[in-house]
């Protein structure tokens, strides 16, 4: 896999994975370009392109689009299943996640990540193990004192896609 | 799972997040990020020591500010700081903040590798994990160096922890991609291939990538992996949907692994072994098998992963090519698909499919499913699928159905969408020649081609039916009466005009018996469009009008009064005026035997690949290089017609296909004629092609065909070295050529009548370029007229590896080729030989020169002699951009004067020359109109 982007309904980035070496125009080239093309797709159309040289996977899970590069080799199926995978990674860490935690919760996201693709190729794919790791992490932390998870509304204006769970359209 | 309780919130960076959300205006957001980025500034310069947590909070503000796409230039050093903290997670933010924003300061990277260091020896397997994940995220050359033998140890280390080895493998894996060189597996190559072997299902998933990458580049050492591969994919197809717990995904075992290690063995070729064979046959019966099976879920996921692994096995079978069974039994499972509700596998099984059409044992079971095939292309309502059906088409054509399939992608044309319709049409005219069995099919389709899709029809293709119908003369009259059919049509495609005008221009005399289609009646027919054409079109049909009067005396005088009549003999536009005044004198003073001489029917053309197919496979090939496509194309289509001139003249009916210049200035000797393109043609057309290119992106030439010669003699220089070359007339840095396999840069600087030049030659494999050698020469006059001298360069480029070479200049005295840079090296033992245009203009000597408008004008007023002064009207292939002018010009070397030319609109510019025999003072005067986007330039030389 090249990079992996998420972004809303109405084109922000929320996350960029690049695992190739691109210079920061070229990463925000391809950005607006990719995001342009993918959100002008009807919904029932079918989940691969061909973009340049690269394949284009995507997927849409409520508000969000999360949308990978992969070479001509790749397997579009089971690259669809990463993006899938991912989203219950993040999904069984936060609870039910939806846009806002991985708005304020970025860090998290790409650590999540990092545990599950590494240099693009998938690493541990067993949900478990991804989330023990994950949640030894945490408990190596040790700033109890600011647990607070920010819920929808409280600090931020309440944009009700944002705060739809993933799983749930 | 209460996630309230999880990570480690920080408020502040909350509140900061919250706050740009609320921002109303793009403004306020960056006042907001400015307020913000002020504040991190001064905490981090102020006196007081910040505690670890409010490093980590800034830090991490930072990188949210970056991750909006705002550039963030400090922050690194704390971020560093952060990286020896003992708390996981300052440590952790640190890594995050250092992996996106890779930043090249040495000292930095120093820090960096330290602590990266320390973390791997630390023997704590979390901050192991943290340490591998920033290499593996940065996978820098810097750090290649660093950990490339550390990391193998650690993979293959009897204690390292499952977790460890899994980020070990992929880390390895990203510095084999960036630095192979670097990357030495040897003695630890068969251990990692044991880890096929490994208990934990997560290791041999990571260690897989690796060894497929390894494998590719190195087949051979890594070939025991075959049969361990193939037990271990036995295994997992053969167990039960729960024996591997956590691996099953949706009851579908281990589906990535299972992809991973079918896509392993087809790096190799079927194993030789029988029992290896057998048990590896039998996997992949198995899974054609499930896929015959109900579904053990509803889910997507599930059908999703079973089908992954099902695609990556007839992929596999595809690879392998000699199993009939396998493949058909392939074939049958796509055509189930083909028909499937789900949008994806339609388009999947149509890609795949594309392949098999290609092998001789189930191209006929493809072409069984031609009728779904030409439904998709009808009915599917997403374009991408369109697109795999009508590939599809084109991979399954073959003689038996070439008629059909060529008419069903005619029908689709008329709809097709309008991204794809230029490919379609490549493709309709590809296959409608090669597989031409009479030639008036041929001429048929592509006549029908321009009907119905006229607008993206190349140059190429209606370049290949004239070629083709002047090669066969079986098929001349055919030709000849189709075009005068599609001609009456009241209103016609202007490619049709060209096409009609070509053929009947040459061939009309066969139909010129039938008195509907006698002599006059053609003319009147063809110029009845002629004032609707544009001005290529137009001259196209003057001479075919002049080869009417050659075929048919009778038509003479009605000719002659076209083209005495004003519009034609005082004509705006050059070339129509230049045609019109030489074919009237032409027909009025030459005799019958002159006239039917300089006018003989156009001789074959040689043979040679189609050029639609060169530009087919550019289309599909990487990269989207179409500015340059098209100019080639021009190119391409100028040589065909017989040495047009760029840009414009395509139709050189009258002379041979030799290389005449200006085929109408020549056909007559009429060059004291009227006076335009005359003089210094080399002049002239360089400026032409300096703006010609202004526009083009710098994103360089991709050549995607690395250079198959193999004669150890210098190679004949590209194709493409000219084009290569005006790349360079306005600039002196840039990339000069590039290829799958080598790319040369060049930088290079000028003073007097000196010049240096660096030439910088990138090895963009992973595998040494030896015997690497390169040679600079001087062609014919030129030897006496340029001082060139290379120093030599090292025989040996490793891979990933830039070697430079440094040129010497010295210009005696005014040139016009440029010297040939010849390179030779060998690519895993084939020679590779390529010759070059070294970018060296005579322009490159200018000498800015400053003057008043008064001085100006007196000194072109003196230059009044025709060989002084050269004068060169051209179209601007661009929008005209004053900046973009004022740059190319200055690019050119001369100093632009300003307030000199009373028209603001015009450019002037003055520069010496500077050659070691003299000093040539030069004027220009660039004057562009916009209206007719016409660009004359005058040029003057003292």
């Amino acid at each position: 896999m090249q990079f992996m982007l998420l972004f809303s309904r109405q084109g922000k980035l929320r996350l960029q994975k690049w695992y190739v070496p691109l210079s920061d125009k070229e990463k925000k080239k391809i950005t607006r370009e990719l995001v342009q093309t993918v959100l002008a797709r009807k919904p029932k159309m079918c989940s691969f392109l061909e973009w340049r040289d690269l394949k284009i996977v995507y997927k849409r899970y409520a508000s969000l689009y999360f949308c990978c590069a992969i070479e001509d080799q790749d397997n579009e199926l089971i690259t669809l299943e990463i993006i899938h995978r991912y989203v219950e990674l993040l999904d069984k860490y936060f609870g039910s996640v939806c846009e806002l935690d991985i708005i304020f919760n970025f860090e998290k996201a790409y650590f999540i990540l990092d545990e599950f693709l590494l240099g693009g190729e998938a690493q541990e794919t067993s949900k478990k193990n991804v989330l023990k790791a994950i949640e030894q992490a945490d408990l190596l932390q040790e700033n109890l004192d600011f647990q607070i998870r920010l819920l929808p509304g409280v600090l931020s204006p309440n944009i009700s896609s944002e705060s739809t769970g993933l799983f749930q359209s | 799972m209460p996630a309230v309780s999880k990570g480690d919130g920080m408020r502040g960076l909350a509140v900061f997040i919250s706050d740009i959300r609320n921002c109303k205006s793009k403004e306020a957001e960056i006042k907001r990020i400015n307020k913000e980025l002020a504040n991190i500034r001064s905490k981090f310069k102020g006196d007081k020591a910040l505690d670890g947590y409010s490093k980590k909070k800034y830090v991490c503000k930072l990188l949210f500010i970056f991750l909006l796409g705002h550039d963030i230039d400090f922050g690194h050093m704390e971020a560093v700081n952060l990286l020896s903290s003992n708390k996981y997670t300052e440590k952790q933010i640190g890594y995050l903040f250092i992996s996106v924003l890779v930043n090249s300061n040495s000292e930095l990277i120093r820090l960096i590798n330290n602590a990266i260091k320390n973390d791997l020896s630390s023997r704590n397997p979390t901050f192991m994990c943290l340490a591998l994940h920033c290499i593996a995220n940065v996978g820098s050359r810097e750090m290649a160096e660093a950990f490339a033998g550390e990391i193998p140890r650690i993979l293959v280390a009897g204690d390292t922890m499952d977790s460890v080895k899994q980020s070990a493998a992929l880390c390895l894996l990203r510095l084999y991609k960036t630095s192979p060189d670097l990357v030495l597996m040897g003695e630890w190559t068969s251990r990692v291939v044991h880890l096929l072997n490994d208990q934990h299902m997560g290791v041999v998933t990571a260690a897989i990538s690796l060894i497929t990458c390894l494998s590719q580049k190195n087949p051979d050492e890594f070939k025991t992996c075959v049969s361990l591969a193939v037990s271990r994919l036995s295994r997992i197809v053969s167990s039960a949907s729960t024996d591997l717990q956590d691996y099953t995904y949706y009851f579908v075992p281990a589906p990535w692994l299972s992809c991973k290690l079918l896509r392993l063995l087809q790096c190799y070729p079927p194993p030789e072994d029988g029992a290896v064979k057998g048990r590896l046959v039998e996997c992949l019966e198995t899974i054609l098998n499930k896929a015959q099976e109900p579904p053990k879920s509803k889910k997507v996921q599930h059908s999703n992963a079973k089908n992954a692994i099902l695609f990556e096995a007839i992929s596999l079978i595809i690879h392998y090519d000699s199993e009939p069974n396998l493949l058909v039994r392939a074939c049958n499972q796509l055509g189930q698909f083909l028909q499937h509700r789900e949008t994806n596998l339609r388009y999947l099984a149509l890609e795949s499919m594309c392949t098999l059409a290609s092998s001789e044992f189930s191209h006929e079971a493809v072409k069984t499913h031609i009728e779904t095939v030409i439904n998709a292309l009808k009915t599917e309502r997403d374009v991408s699928v369109r697109q795999r059906a009508a590939d599809l088409l084109y991979a399954m054509c073959d003689r038996s159905n070439a008629k059909q399939i060529v008419a069903e992608m005619l029908s689709y044309l008329e709809t097709a969408d309008y991204s794809i319709r230029e490919e379609m049409v490549l493709k309709v005219a590809i296959l409608a020649e090669k597989y031409a069995v009479d030639y008036s099919w041929y001429v048929d389709t592509i006549l029908n081609l321009i009907r119905i899709a006229g607008d993206y029809v190349s140059e190429e293709v209606w370049y290949r039916v004239i070629q083709i119908v002047i090669n066969r003369d079986d098929v001349q009259g055919y030709a000849a009466k189709t075009v005068f059919e599609a001609l009456q049509a009241p209103a016609c495609h202007e490619n049709m005009v060209k096409v009609g005008g070509y053929i009947l221009g040459e061939f009309g005399n066969l139909i010129a018996g039938d008195p509907r289609s006698s002599p006059l009646v053609q003319f009147n027919l063809l110029h009845s469009k002629f004032h609707l054409c544009s001005v290529p079109t137009r001259a196209l049909l003057l001479s075919a009008y002049i080869k009417f009067i050659n075929l048919f005396p009778e038509t003479k005088s009605t000719i002659q009064e076209v083209l005495r009549s004003d519009s034609q003999i005082r004509n705006s536009d050059v070339e129509l005026q230049q045609r019109a005044v030489e074919y009237l004198k032409l027909s009025s003073i030459a005799s019958t035997d002159v006239l039917a001489t300089v006018l003989e029917e156009m001789p074959p053309f040689p043979e040679r690949e189609s050029s639609i197919l060169a530009k087919l496979k550019k289309k599909k090939g990487p990269g989207a290089v179409s500015v340059n496509e098209l100019e080639e194309g021009k190119r391409e289509g100028g040589e065909l017609n017989g040495g047009g001139e760029r840009g414009g003249d395509n139709s050189a009916i009258a002379t041979s296909n030799a290389s005449t210049p200006s085929p109408s200035a020549d056909l007559l000797g009429l060059r004291a004629g009227p006076p335009v393109t005359a003089a210094a043609p080399s002049a002239g057309s360089l400026l032409v092609d300096v703006f010609s290119e202004a526009g083009v992106n710098d994103d360089g030439f991709l050549s995607s065909a690395p250079p198959s010669v193999v004669s150890e003699d210098p190679a004949p220089p590209l194709p493409e070295s000219n084009e290569l070359l005006n790349k360079f007339v306005c600039k002196n840095n840039g990339v000069l050529f590039e290829n799958q396999l080598l790319q040369i840069g060049i930088k290079s600087e000028y003073r007097q009548n000196l010049g240096r030049m660096y030439l910088f030659y990138g090895n963009k494999t992973s595998v040494q370029f030896v015997t690497f050698s390169t040679t600079v020469t001087c062609p014919g006059e030129l030897q006496s007229q340029l001082n060139v001298q290379s120093k030599p360069v090292e025989p040996l480029i490793e891979g990933g590896a830039q070697v430079q070479q440094v040129i010497n200049i010295e210009c005696l005295t005014d040139f016009s080729d440029a010297p040939l840079l010849n390179i030779k090296f060998r690519y895993g033992g084939a020679l590779q030989n390529l010759t070059l245009k070294l970018p060296v203009t005579i322009n490159k000597f200018f000498q800015p020169t400053e003057m008043a408008s008064h001085d100006f004008f007196q000194r072109w007023k003196q230059l009044s002699l025709p060989q002084q002064e050269a004068q060169k009207i051209f179209k601007a292939n661009h929008a005209m951009d004053t900046e973009v002018l004022k740059a190319k010009l200055l690019g050119l070397g001369m100093a632009l004067l300003e307030n000199v030319d009373p028209n603001p609109e015009n450019f002037v510019c003055a520069g010496v020359i500077q050659t070691k025999a003299q000093q040539v003072g030069s004027l220009l005067r660039l004057e562009p109109k916009r209206a007719s986007s016409d660009v004359p330039i005058n040029r003057a030389q003292q």
